[in-house]
């Protein structure tokens, strides 16, 4: 449990710039690069011991007494086409049955996926949208791409409205937008970036509210937490680690370093405790935040491919997650088996998300079509 | 102003993200075995005989067997490796799939292969064309044709020795026996299909946009990145871990807490819309409903965030804390949230109205919160950012947590609510009804139309409990006089 707020945030904004004119002062009397580097060597290992001597028990063998899950019957019940190019990125509205999806073609489109009805097609001035989501309230969404922005569109029930010339531009980074999403609001924002650095902007002024610093290299991909705080939020990039970032200090409060490649998608867990990431080394990883460690490793001899996205069930025990392969793998997060295949796309899957209760999961892909499937629970 | 975006110029060089590529050479070697790999034979293509041919079928078959997986999976795995230009198919040449048939397939020679040391150059494409348009003059596809065109344009400094050596190999090509020129050209053909795929086609070479680090350069840490890891390690020692058992058995109880919750695992009722066409599972659920479902008041009784994160239920705990004349506490916690979520150039006027109604001495609604937190709050409302009432806001929510929200949970609120919860029927339609869903698919309401009603809904409870301004009242009545 974090303990009680009691620093207001410029204090702890003080304190994390304290640390880095300590970090940038010059090399103090006798420390060199080489016992620095020693320092963090034993630092590390000193805190790899701590995890392991809390480490009293594994997952699978908490799971044990839990029951199996039975085979699913997975069926696609909807193949949204319109697109002329990859499907990039997708999201879901709040009333669950409303999505947003970006493609390399530079379009945005909003779907109803219960009806096929297409409501609103948006041509982005840059190809490769690489992010997109739908505002809280349903009415505005987010995207952006290689243009170095994210822009809020609000949307309107008139569809032959051009959206895109309402647009916004909020977000400002210095290379490619790799992710975005709203916090509880529509008013703000949250953008993750191949420059390395996420950010908080106000969505109304634009304004910069929170920058995080920390990653090594590109951003790939953020998820906020679920939690009734609401407070922190989750990226992983390409130098293989995951951090877990304070919304309120813009500090980096757990790292996680223990993929071989790429993480191309990090996402909670329903209850918020922990999260899961998929990366290019063909693994899904979960790590639990309490116990600050890595606690089950999602993995076959023969998934050879990285895996690009990951989703959870709405109760956390079933974790979707797209390969390279073209497939979608699910697996049992508690025993930590492949419990079933899902085939059907022609190239690969960048995107899977459950809609918000749960009743479907939409699959986007480079073969240029977005899928929905939902699944035969057998009694 | 424009800010230059450093892309990595990696033009000739680098593939850095086929980590799959080891793999699937060390699985071609295999299958290419001569007494365990697959087994191919000759086949008639036109008129040539062309040796080395399997079957689609024989390829999964093996693959299936070898690494012990079922069929589709092997399927998959296949369509990978001629997706990836290992394996190449002989008729239907563009479409880089593995189908489990007696489609024709050939092992492509290692020249060939995707590598992660060079890029499929330019310059051998501009070749690789102008042979092909020396060979069979005008017929080059339309898509072939445009990239010819583009690359004579920027080419064109180079376009004599391009030509050269296109007629150089045409003549090499000529000279050697018939079946090796055919298989020559199929494996120059097939690597071309996957190095520059066919428009609305992808393969796997296809990697998106560059990723800025490149993995294969050692990374060099400075000195003040190294006291920025030291510190992090040193936080990270000091923060408190719980054990295993403990975080695990918490996400094992969430697990089976949810179960019968979630869509994946049990049926929805009445039944998923996604599977009838038929949306009653969403109207039963929606946002302002007299009765909920029975399923939505159990989840209500998970935790107070559940609950509070349902409107709906939100609702009924708000009736619940007007019988017991405590509203202040949720009221307070709504108001920070709005606050912490809001536009930041409503959030003085928001943080002000805050103080007067809930934390000022002798405030309509004030909350009971302890002195320390009640200070450090006011204090920071004299220099107000987004979370200046974190603190009493977390205060005021735990205190909801671990007193009201069980009390609410015992209340006749919420067993009546219980009682009069609907349980809907499972649907049962017919094979008939179902086609007649699928075809009237209901649009429901749109969002923003919610969205707009919920705004005036707000408006509206926010104008009732306003606390009540005794003199205007009062003059209204004299002015009524």
């Amino acid at each position: 449990m974090w303990p009680v707020w009691s620093q207001t945030n410029q204090t702890s904004n003080r304190l994390c710039s304290c640390f880095l004119k300590m970090a940038c002062q010059g090399l103090q009397k006798g420390e060199t690069l080489a016992t620095l580097k020693k320092e963090c060597e034993s630092l590390k290992k000193k805190l790899e011991e701590d995890r392991g001597k809390l480490n009293d028990v594994e997952l699978h063998q908490v799971a044990e007494k839990v029951e199996v899950v039975g085979a699913l019957s997975i069926k696609t019940r909807r193949v949204l086409k319109g697109h002329t190019n990859k499907v990039l990125c997708m999201d879901w509205c709040k009333d669950k049955r409303r999505l947003v999806s970006s493609s390399q073609d530079g379009k945005v489109i909003v779907w109803d996926g219960f009806t096929l009805n297409k409501e609103h097609g948006m041509s982005m001035p840059t190809t490769w949208v690489m992010a997109c989501a739908y505002a809280p309230s349903g009415c505005a969404v987010a995207c952006g791409g290689l243009d170095n922005k994210c822009s809020v569109i609000p949307l309107s029930l008139d569809s032959n409205e051009n959206c895109a010339a309402k647009k916004k531009t909020v977000a400002m980074h210095t290379n490619y937008i790799s992710g975005c999403t709203f916090t509880n609001s529509d008013m703000q924002l949250l953008s993750c970036s191949g420059d390395g650095t996420s950010a908080l902007w106000d969505v109304e002024s634009g304004q910069l509210l929170q920058s995080f610093h920390g990653h090594t290299s590109d951003i790939l991909s953020l998820d906020l937490a679920p939690s009734e705080t609401g407070n922190t939020f989750v990226t992983g990039g390409c130098d293989k680690k995951a951090n877990v970032w304070d919304m309120r200090s813009g500090q980096n409060i757990q790292s996680f370093e223990c993929h071989e490649s790429d993480i191309n998608c990090v996402k909670y867990y329903p209850s918020g405790d922990a999260f899961a990431s998929a990366s290019d080394d063909a693994t899904c990883r979960f790590f639990d935040l309490r116990a600050d460690r890595e606690v089950a490793v999602f993995q076959k001899d023969s998934i050879v491919f990285g895996a690009s996205t990951v989703d959870f069930s709405l109760s956390g025990r079933l974790l979707f997650a797209g390969y390279n392969d073209y497939t979608i793998n699910v697996w049992d997060v508690l025993k930590g088996t492949r419990i079933s295949m899902m085939f059907g796309h022609e190239n690969r899957v960048s995107r899977v998300r459950l809609s918000p209760d749960g009743t479907a999961l939409c699959s986007a892909s480079w073969d240029n079509t977005l899928r929905v499937s939902r699944s035969f629970p057998h009694e | 102003m424009t800010i230059r975006t450093a892309r990595p110029d990696r033009v000739q060089h680098f593939r850095p993200r086929m980590h799959c590529l080891k793999k699937l050479e060390a699985m071609v070697v295999e299958m290419q075995d001569q007494k365990s790999g697959v087994k191919g034979s000759e086949q008639k293509l036109n008129v040539t005989t062309i040796p080395h041919v399997l079957t689609g079928k024989d390829i999964i078959a093996w693959i299936a067997n070898k690494m012990k997986t079922t069929p589709e999976e092997a399927q998959t795995f296949s369509t990978m490796l001629v997706a990836y230009g290992y394996i190449y198919p002989l008729q239907n040449h563009k479409k880089l799939v593995m189908c489990n048939d007696s489609s024709l397939y050939r092992f492509q020679t290692p020249y060939f292969w995707p590598t992660q040391k060079w890029f499929a150059e330019d310059s051998d494409y501009a070749i690789y064309l102008a042979k092909r348009n020396i060979r069979k003059k005008g017929m080059l596809e339309p898509y072939e044709q445009a990239h010819y065109n583009h690359l004579h344009e920027w080419l064109n400094h180079k376009w004599d020795f391009i030509v050269m050596q296109a007629t150089e190999q045409y003549k090499a090509g000529k000279e050697r026996k018939k079946p090796d020129r055919v298989v020559f050209d199929c494996q120059e053909r097939a690597y071309w299909i996957v190095n520059k795929p066919p428009r609305r086609t992808h393969s796997a070479i296809d990697c998106g946009p560059e990723r800025l680090i490149d993995p294969n350069t050692d990374e060099k840490i400075t000195f003040d990145q190294y006291r920025r890891q030291n510190m992090f390690y040193q936080q990270a020692i000091m923060r408190s871990k719980v054990k295993s058992s403990v975080s695990l058995g918490a996400l094992v109880k969430y697990v089976t807490t949810y179960k019968n919750h979630d869509p994946f695992l049990a049926p929805c009722l009445p039944s998923n819309p996604w599977q009838t066409d038929h949306d009653a599972y969403w109207t039963l659920n929606m946002r302002r409903v007299d009765l909920p479902t029975k399923m939505r008041v159990e989840r209500w009784s998970f935790s107070l965030f559940e609950l509070l994160s349902d409107l709906r239920g939100r609702d009924d705990f708000k009736i619940f804390l007007k019988k017991e004349f405590s509203g202040e506490n949720l009221a307070f916690w709504e108001a920070a949230e709005e606050l912490k979520w809001g536009t930041a150039a409503s959030m003085t006027a928001k943080a002000e109205t805050i103080f007067k109604t809930f934390l000022a001495p002798g405030a309509p609604r004030w909350i009971n919160i302890d002195g320390r937190t009640m200070g450090l709050t006011v204090k920071g409302l004299d220099h107000p950012h987004r979370y200046v009432l974190e603190a009493a806001q977390t205060h005021v929510f735990l205190l909801m947590k671990k007193d009201t929200f069980f009390r609410y949970l015992k209340s006749p609120v919420y067993k009546d609510i219980q009682k009069k919860a609907l349980n809907p029927e499972a649907h049962n339609f017919s094979p008939a009804q179902l086609e007649q869903n699928a075809n009237s698919r209901s649009p429901g309401i749109h969002p923003i139309i919610l969205w707009q009603q919920e705004e005036e809904e707000k408006a509206k409870a926010a104008a009732a409990s306003a606390p009540v301004d005794v003199k205007a009242m009062m003059s209204k009545i004299d002015r009524k006089k």
